[in-house]
């Protein structure tokens, strides 16, 4: 009883609170033939005072982040035109910029603004886009990733996936305690909360596809239990608490099932829970672990890590489960896949020589492309557009996030000053309107 | 089931006359006379026996250092599940303790290494789990004393990215419910 107690006074889920660490994210393997791009410090229509964000630097940190965008450094721009009327697409022609993002940023009533963008394609001379966006001061930096994202777009035909977040959990030893935080950030490392907070291990962070819900794993209650949480009323609901595993949630692509893996019937098999009604159906049979389901982007199947032919590999199934097919053959160790949101592409943990690493697989063709660097490196994730995947990967001897692009040219670290991060999901696209 | 069950006794009493006749000979397996003894006769009993002796199996026991019962690490080889032969005295040890005391309870829990993915490794964990389970139940120990949990790698024994911390990491704890 008086654990009971304990773990509850520990467990932190009903409020979310600002955490003091933030992610910083540090660009460690950039492109060549990056675009450059300049984006001129906004202005604040002729309204004298501090904007609480800088949206134009915001801006500029995302695309920078994207590898896809090289943005002049604010010390090289050669003119700060707030106006298109201040334009004078020569300046910028000479410096060999493609594109010009200028803006302002005005107060429109109490605690309200109004963020007006242009972007230029500087050698035609002609606007590309323009948008007028209003934010609450808590909400700027939200419109500046939508800028960021809206940008992002008309220059590559790709939606931008900046006004996303990431999902993660932490592992820190406080006073010779462990503790476990399941955290939530925005996709550059900023506005961290906690969601949970546990002594006993927290793990398998899973968005729901409406970018509301989290699932995961808690051993809060000294066993493995499956819950739900909504990230913003923080209330949360226990979805499979069986003997022995409950483990690996995944939602399906409608949001209505749950893939879990179980080992209720002796071994750890995958199951498909209807979230209405909580009935249960059993989707792998056999001796061997079964595990980590992730369901194709148009629903019909599931793949999933197991041991059956002797080591770790990914398998195919039809969501009503049956027959499955192996689908990884390179490499002794193919686990914890991912589908990029195409479904053409997966990504996985592929160990070979006693390395694990992030490789893309593609699914038509069969090529296997490794990602990463490391040597312990799991957890992918896709972001929503699929031009980067996110990844746990160590650093120092500490557990770090990293991300690479899904060609593999571009990679970034994101470090906390103290602790362990890991296990990163990125969201789907959000939809707060 | 049922059938099942009484195999096991069966064997169960089998394997314990066994331990009684063999005795101290194998290293002082004392079923009949740790009545007497207690505590003491544990402690006393440390200096001639190893690793193999079975020792006291009053609860007294489970917190004496000297006594096998003490040692509850199990360790494995890499993506094994197989309890290695050196091991097995020790998993004995402990299931003739539950089997005399039926209602201490254990949480056999399951560890792995840090490499590879999470899921796969809590999979892992409990096949090593199950793996102390089974010989647990087929020494006699009642199913119902037992609780299987794997923790995967989510609660290394050592922090560190090494085969040092590794070899350590890839283990069966039994812990004692209450105790």
């Amino acid at each position: 009883m008086k654990k009971f107690a304990i773990s509850l006074f520990c467990l932190v889920a009903l409020l979310p609170w600002f955490a003091r660490a933030a992610l910083t994210i540090e660009i460690t393997q950039g492109i060549e033939g990056a675009v450059p791009i300049a984006v001129v410090p906004f202005g604040t229509g002729g309204n004298r005072y501090t904007p609480p964000e800088n949206v134009s630097a915001i801006i500029a940190a995302d695309l920078a982040r994207s590898g896809r965008f090289a943005p002049l450094p604010e010390q090289n721009l050669v003119a700060r035109p707030v106006d298109i009327g201040e334009v004078r697409f020569q300046d910028w022609r000479t410096l060999g910029v493609e594109n010009l993002v200028i803006g302002s940023i005005e107060p429109a009533g109490a605690d309200q603004y109004r963020v007006q963008f242009r972007l230029f394609d500087v050698f035609r001379g002609r606007q590309i886009t323009g948008y007028s966006l209003p934010a609450s001061a808590e909400g700027l930096r939200y419109v500046a990733h939508r800028i960021s994202d809206l940008i992002y777009e008309a220059l590559t035909g790709q939606p931008g996936a900046f006004a996303t977040r990431i999902a993660y959990v932490i592992s820190e030893s406080l006073n010779g305690k462990k503790t476990y935080q399941l955290q939530l950030a925005d996709s550059d490392g900023y506005n961290p909360k906690t969601l949970l907070s546990s002594p006993q291990p927290l793990m398998s962070p899973a968005w729901s596809p409406d970018g509301r819900k989290l699932a995961y794993v808690s051993f809060e209650k000294h066993r493995a239990a499956v819950f739900i949480q909504d990230i913003f009323t923080g209330k949360r609901e226990e979805l499979a608490a069986f003997a022995g595993i409950n483990g690996a949630p995944a939602w399906s692509p409608d949001g209505r099932n749950m893939a879990v893996t179980l080992s209720r019937d002796g071994n750890p098999e995958i199951y498909s829970m209807r979230l209405s009604d909580k009935t249960l159906k059993r989707l792998t049979v056999g001796p061997s672990i079964d595990t980590e389901p992730v369901w194709s982007p148009d629903g019909r199947s599931i793949v999933f890590t197991s041991d059956r032919g002797g080591s770790p590999q990914l398998y195919r199934m039809p969501v009503q489960g049956g027959r499955a097919e192996r689908v990884t053959f390179e490499g002794n160790y193919n686990a914890s896949a991912d589908f990029a949101p195409d479904g053409k592409t997966l990504a996985m943990v592929h160990g070979e020589s006693g390395k694990y690493r992030i490789a893309t697989l593609d699914l038509d063709s069969g090529l296997l492309r490794v990602l990463s660097d490391g040597s312990l490196d799991e957890s992918p994730s896709f972001a929503p557009n699929g031009s980067m995947i996110i990844y746990a990967t160590e650093a120092g001897h500490r557990g770090v996030l990293a991300a690479v692009s899904s060609d593999g040219r571009f990679r970034q670290r994101f470090s906390l000053q103290q602790g362990n991060v890991r296990e990163p999901v990125w969201s789907p696209f959000e939809k707060r309107d | 089931m049922k059938m099942f069950y009484r195999v096991v006794m069966v064997l169960a009493v089998v394997w314990l006359a066994g331990c009684s006749s063999t005795g101290g000979t194998k290293g002082g397996v004392a079923v009949e006379d740790h009545s007497g003894t207690g505590a003491e006769g544990a402690a006393g009993g440390a200096t001639t026996t190893g690793v193999g002796a079975y020792g006291d199996l009053s609860i007294e026991a489970l917190n004496d250092p000297n006594s096998p019962l003490s040692q509850r690490v199990i360790y494995f080889a890499f993506d094994s599940s197989e309890v290695a032969e050196q091991d097995r005295p020790l998993v004995e040890a402990h299931a003739a303790f539950l089997v005399a005391n039926p209602t201490v309870k254990v949480s056999v829990e399951g560890h792995t290494d840090e490499r590879g993915s999470r899921e796969y490794n809590i999979g892992l964990g409990d096949r090593r789990a199950q793996a102390v389970r089974r010989m647990l139940e087929f020494q006699g120990v009642s199913p119902s004393q037992i609780t299987v949990i794997s923790y995967g790698e989510e609660k290394p024994a050592v922090d560190g990215h090494d085969e040092s911390a590794w070899s350590m990491n890839r283990r069966v704890e039994l812990v004692y419910v209450g105790q």
